[in-house]
């Protein structure tokens, strides 16, 4: 998931007003709650740091990837990662823009990113080592994202959902350039093979934590699936993220690093590893592979673009002036 | 001084969930009355559940002219559609 550990803001029973049993009683109905209607502070601020996350996460998660644009091993694969993180940015962008109808600023929310009150997911804080982590990343982060997108274009929040009905229009040639270049690899040179291998060993336990904790640690979730803004448990999604993918590692002829994974008829689904939580609640405190790359990262591209954001400022003024002196 | 009204243009919400519209234009003092108007001239059907109105003054729009050199670019690059990928059926949706 890419809003992992969401602080959600409910109230208890005893406090809920007129106003918040009206309010639940329109999301139960399926009805769209949108900007300038009364909402529960709660709601609004939970929604705030989820959305925001969820942009963060697009923005940061272009980092490994575009770590590799300018060493794809053809124009024609460069072109489509170069196209894969261009998305990426418009996928942020939407995002910001549905959190900016909540009533908070575009430089609030970057500032609250850089400052590291705000969260991006875990994912982006792994290393992409080699070209077959291209394929893994696409394969699995994206197939990872896509699971959990999909359910939210339903999400009770207008902007919110329909941001979501765009991004997952546009996601799913995302999983299907990474497929495409683990099925390459996959077939190529044994060397190729087990770089692909290599790489499944490397994110598939990453990937599995972009879910979120498990539903037993999972303290927020009540609330936000009332208010539709979480539709399913971290765990349900997970497993479904794992059915589906543990037939593809199969037919690349890779195998899934979990010595426990094993089909069960029963519940008609795999039993598989948990991920290792101890690592997942260190990477999202700051002490991952890659954290503090990522952030400075962002932070040097912002401080980097001052003079250009105020350069244009100025620009438009200029014109605007120029055009006043026109008229008259 | 002309006193005739400026012109908006009408943007409607047809159902819970989705995007505004642009169903029309019209006329109107301010955008209050604008609003009214337009429940009026757009929706007398029960077509909408929210209306903007935006100053058509306020719009910048490109020229059809500009058409070419604005979406062309994005022809030859047939990469961004997920049909480009062949992926086996075996593997399932994706």
């Amino acid at each position: 998931m890419y809003a992992q550990l969401v602080k959600s803001e409910g109230k208890s029973k005893a406090e809920l007003t007129p106003e918040d049993h009206a309010f639940q009683a329109r999301i139960d109905a399926g009805e769209k709650i949108e900007p300038k209607e009364w909402m529960p502070e709660g709601y609004r601020k939970t929604l705030i740091r989820q959305i925001g996350q969820h942009a963060h996460s697009e923005i940061v998660g272009q980092l490994p990837e575009g770590n590799w644009i300018t060493r794809a091993p053809t124009l024609e694969r460069k072109q489509i990662l170069l196209a894969k993180v261009q998305d990426e940015a418009g996928h942020g962008l939407y995002l910001y823009c549905a959190a900016e109808t909540l009533g908070v600023s575009r430089d609030e929310l970057l500032e609250k990113l850089h400052s590291g009150d705000m969260k991006y997911s875990s994912i982006f804080n792994y290393p992409t080592l080699t070209w077959a982590d291209m394929g893994a990343v696409g394969w699995l982060v994206d197939g990872a994202a896509i699971m959990n997108q999909v359910p939210l274009q339903r999400t009770s929040y207008g902007p919110y959902s329909r941001a979501m009905i765009r991004i997952c229009k546009e996601e799913s040639f995302h999983q299907r350039q990474g497929y495409a270049i683990m099925m390459k690899m996959a077939n190529g040179t044994p060397e190729q093979k087990q770089m692909a291998q290599d790489a499944l060993n490397r994110l598939w336990y990453p990937s599995l934590m972009m879910f979120g904790p498990s539903d037993k640690d999972s303290v927020h979730s009540v609330q936000s699936m009332a208010w539709k803004i979480k539709m399913n448990t971290n765990d349900e999604l997970r497993q479904k993220f794992v059915d589906q993918t543990v037939p593809q590692a199969e037919y690349l002829g890779l195998t899934v690093p979990d010595p426990n994974l094993k089909w069960n008829e029963e519940k008609g689904g795999y039993d598989f590893s948990e991920p290792d939580w101890d690592e997942f609640f260190n990477v999202i405190k700051g002490n991952g592979p890659c954290n503090k790359e990522r952030l400075g990262a962002r932070v040097k591209a912002w401080d980097d673009g001052a003079w250009y954001r105020e350069a244009m400022v100025a620009h438009a003024k200029k014109k605007a002036a120029r055009r006043t002196v026109a008229a008259e | 001084m002309s006193s005739e009204w400026p012109l908006w243009e009408v943007f409607i919400r047809g159902q819970h969930g989705l995007n505004h519209r642009h169903v029309g234009s019209l006329h109107a003092p301010d955008a209050e009355l604008a609003i009214k108007h337009a429940r009026d001239v757009y929706t007398r059907r029960n077509e909408g559940v929210s209306i903007w109105v935006v100053k058509s003054a306020d719009i910048s729009a490109s020229s059809p002219s500009e058409k070419g050199p604005l979406f062309e670019p994005s022809n030859d690059k047939v990469y961004r559609h997920p049909t480009f990928y062949d992926i086996p059926d075996e593997v399932g949706h994706m």
